[in-house]
C-alpha cells in the first residue's frame, strides 16, 4: 500500500488523525445529492469519505496567496458564441424512446402538486 | 486470415487497400477471437456482430469501387463510454443498462467517416471512475497477461481487447490515466491528446475539464493513423479547440537527434517499485542512444496533483451525474412514493459504490461553507501545477518517467481502500490538470508483466510525442509482445 507521505514525503505530512465526518453528515450530503443510501452503507462512506478529505487536506500545505484558481486547461479559450438559428430537428420520440415513462410526449414523474 | 493478429492496424489498413484481404473476412476472424476469449477476459459489454459484417461489406464494395479512406475496413472497438446510435451505450453502469444512444458522438461518426468499422463497446469502470475496471456493473475486465490481474482502468475492456488481439485499436478515455495506465498495464500503447483536440461530444462525461478521448493500439504509429482522423474542431464541443490537425503519420520518422528529454524527479521517487524503475531507466538509454539529450527537471507542486484531483474531478463529476434522475433516461426505481424519492432511489439504486462515493465527496466539497477551503483551493495548486510544467517545457522538448507505480496488481486488492486506488494514478494525473499530450509505450517486464514508459510533451504536440514513441519502437520489441495464449 502506498502511504501519500512515503511516496512524496511531504515535507508538513499530517500525521494526526482524520477528523471522521457524523453519520447525519453523510445522510445530509447524500439528501443533497439526491442519493438513497441503505443504513449499511452509511458507515462505509463515514470511513472512506473521512479519509478522503483528510488525504486532500495536504493541499492546506500549499501557499497559494495571489494564486488565481484555475478552473479549465487551455488559458485564453473563451465561450464561443454561435448566430441564434434553429439547428436542431424535432426528434423527440426518438430522445423519449429512451424515457421510463412517456404519454402523449411527456415525461410521467408521481404526482408533485395535490 | 486466422493470423491477422501478428499484424499491425496500419499493415491491416494497407492490406485491406491491396485487397490482400477482405473486411469481411478481417471482421469474421476477429469477432472470433472476441468469441473464444470474452469467458476469460470479459473485455467487452456489447459485441456488434451483425452490424459489423453489413459495415464489412460495404467496406468491400468501397474498397473495390477504390472510394475508400484511410480507415476503411479496418475493425475497431469503443469504449462503452461512447455514444453510438442505435447501440446500447451504458458506461459500465446499471444507470445506462437500458440507454440506446439516439446518436454517435462525434469520435464514433469521425471514425466511422474514415471507414472503420465498429465491432462491439468494451467494459469499463462505472462513469470511468477507477483504475482498475472493476467497478463495472458487468463485472471487472481481466488482464490477458494473467487473469488473476486488474487490465487497469478506466478503459480496461479496451486495453486488454488491444492487449490480447482482438481487435487492432480501440477508443478510450482518460480523466487521470484512464488510457496510459491501463496501456503500461496491458503492454500496449495509448496516448491522451491535449485537451480539446479530440470532441468529447457524445463521450458521456465524467469530469468535463479534465475528460479527453484518445486511443489504444499496438504501436505509437497506429495510434497516429488512428488520431489523425478522430482528432479535430468541432462546433459541438464548446471547449474543442479551432487549430489545425497535424499529419502525425507524416511526422513519425523525424530524426531524435537534439531531442531534450526531462526527467521528472518527483516521479523517480520512493513511491516507484525497483524493478519498474529498472525498466524505465533502460528506456531512457535507449533514447540516449538514439540521440536524446537527458537532463533531470523538478515539478515541486506535481506531489499534490493526486489531492487536486480528488477534490476537482468529484466536484466536476457531482455536477455532471446530476442529469441522470430517472426521468429522461436511464434508471428508474420502482413504485417512487414521491418525485424526491424517485430521484433518489433511482440514483441510490441505479449508481456503483465508487460512483456515490465520488459525487458524495463532490457534493462536500463544493458545499456551502466548504467550497472556498475545498474547490478554489484546489483549483489554485492546479494552477501552481500548471506553472511547473510550462516552466519545465520552457527548458526541455518533453518529459518522460514511468507511466505507473507498480506492474499491474491482483483482482480485488485495492478495493477496500479507496486511497490507495487513487494512487494508481499518481503519474498519469499531471497531464490531465494542466490538459498536456501524454503517452504510455511498453518499455519492459517485471515478472512476466508489462511496465509502461510515459511521455508527455506541451499542449498540441501530438506529433512530437508520437515521433518519439515511434522512433523507441523502431529499435525494440516490446511493443509487439503479445500474452501467452493470444499469440
Amino acid at each position: 500500500m502506498y502511504d501519500f507521505a512515503l511516496v512524496f514525503s511531504l515535507r508538513h505530512a499530517r500525521r494526526e488523525p482524520p477528523m471522521a465526518l457524523t453519520r447525519e453528515q453523510i445522510a445530509s450530503i447524500a439528501a443533497l445529492a439526491r442519493l438513497d443510501l441503505t443504513s449499511a452503507e452509511i458507515p462505509v462512506y463515514q470511513d472512506s469519505l473521512s479519509r478522503i478529505l483528510d488525504f486532500v487536506s495536504a493541499l492546506d500545505r500549499a501557499h497559494t496567496t495571489d494564486v488565481a484558481p484555475m478552473s479549465h486547461p487551455l488559458p485564453g479559450l473563451s465561450q464561443r458564441l454561435r448566430p441564434d438559428v434553429v439547428t436542431e430537428q424535432d426528434r423527440h420520440e426518438q430522445y423519449q424512446a429512451n424515457a421510463p415513462q412517456v404519454a402523449a410526449g411527456l415525461y410521467l414523474v408521481p404526482k408533485v402538486i395535490e | 486470415m486466422s493470423d491477422w493478429h501478428t499484424s499491425t492496424l496500419t499493415q491491416l489498413a494497407a492490406g485491406l487497400r491491396a485487397r490482400k484481404f477482405s473486411s469481411v473476412e478481417l471482421v469474421r476472424a476477429c469477432l472470433a477471437r472476441i468469441d473464444a476469449s470474452q469467458a476469460a477476459l470479459n473485455a467487452f459489454i456489447s459485441v456488434t456482430r451483425e452490424q459489423a459484417l453489413s459495415d464489412a461489406a460495404a467496406a468491400d464494395r468501397a474498397l473495390t469501387a477504390g472510394s475508400g479512406g484511410a480507415l476503411t475496413g479496418v475493425p475497431i472497438a469503443h469504449k462503452d463510454i461512447f455514444c453510438t446510435q442505435g447501440v446500447r451505450t451504458t458506461c459500465g453502469s446499471r444507470m445506462l443498462d437500458n440507454f440506446v444512444s439516439p446518436y454517435d458522438a462525434t469520435v464514433v461518426a469521425k471514425l466511422k467517416g474514415a471507414g472503420a468499422v465498429m465491432l462491439g463497446k468494451t467494459n469499463m469502470d462505472e462513469f470511468a471512475m477507477g483504475s482498475s475496471s472493476e467497478t463495472s456493473y458487468y463485472g471487472p475486465v481481466r488482464n490477458p497477461w494473467n487473469p488473476q490481474l486488474v487490465p487497469g482502468g478506466s478503459s480496461g475492456g479496451s486495453a486488454a481487447a488491444v492487449a490480447a488481439r482482438l481487435v487492432p485499436g480501440a477508443t478510450a478515455t482518460d480523466t487521470g490515466g484512464s488510457i496510459r495506465q491501463p496501456a503500461a498495464l496491458c503492454g500496449i500503447t495509448g496516448i491522451k491528446p491535449t485537451y480539446g483536440r479530440v470532441s468529447r461530444y457524445g463521450m458521456i462525461a465524467f469530469a468535463s475539464s479534465l475528460d479527453q478521448g484518445g486511443v489504444l493500439t499496438a504501436s505509437a504509429a497506429d495510434a497516429a493513423l488512428l488520431l489523425r482522423e478522430m482528432a479535430g474542431f468541432d462546433a459541438n464541443d464548446s471547449t474543442s479547440v479551432d487549430t489545425p490537425v497535424p499529419d502525425y503519420v507524416a511526422a513519425l520518422e523525424q530524426p531524435l537527434a537534439g531531442l531534450k528529454v526531462g526527467l521528472l524527479r518527483e516521479f523517480f521517487d520512493k513511491g516507484l517499485d525497483a524493478q519498474n524503475e529498472q525498466r524505465v531507466r533502460e528506456a531512457l538509454k535507449v533514447y540516449e542512444q538514439l540521440g536524446a539529450r537527458l537532463t533531470e527537471v523538478s515539478l515541486p507542486n506535481l506531489p499534490l496533483s493526486v489531492p487536486v484531483y480528488y477534490v476537482v474531478a468529484p466536484a466536476e463529476c457531482s455536477s455532471n451525474l446530476a442529469r441522470f434522475d430517472g426521468v429522461r433516461f436511464g434508471y428508474r426505481c420502482q413504485k417512487p412514493r414521491d418525485l424526491t424519492d424517485l430521484y433518489s432511489r433511482s440514483r441510490g439504486e441505479g449508481f456503483g459504490a465508487e460512483v456515490k462515493r465520488r459525487i458524495m465527496t463532490g457534493t462536500y466539497v463544493l458545499s456551502a461553507g466548504y467550497y472556498d477551503a475545498y474547490y478554489l483551493k484546489a483549483q489554485r495548486v492546479r494552477q501552481l501545477i500548471n506553472a511547473d510544467f510550462t516552466r519545465a517545457f520552457g527548458s526541455v522538448d518533453v518529459l518522460m518517467g514511468p507511466t505507473t507505480p507498480t506492474p499491474a496488481f491482483a483482482i480485488g486488492a485495492k478495493t477496500s481502500d479507496p486511497i490507495t486506488m487513487y494512487l494508481n494514478d499518481i503519474y498519469t494525473i499531471g497531464a490531465n490538470l494542466a490538459g498536456l499530450p501524454a503517452v504510455s509505450i511498453p518499455c519492459g517486464f517485471v515478472q512476466q508483466l508489462p511496465v509502461g514508459l510515459q511521455i508527455v510533451g506541451p499542449h498540441f504536440s501530438e506529433a512530437r510525442v508520437l515521433n518519439a514513441a515511434h522512433a523507441f519502437q523502431r529499435v525494440t520489441d516490446w511493443h509487439t509482445r503479445v500474452p501467452q495464449g493470444y499469440a
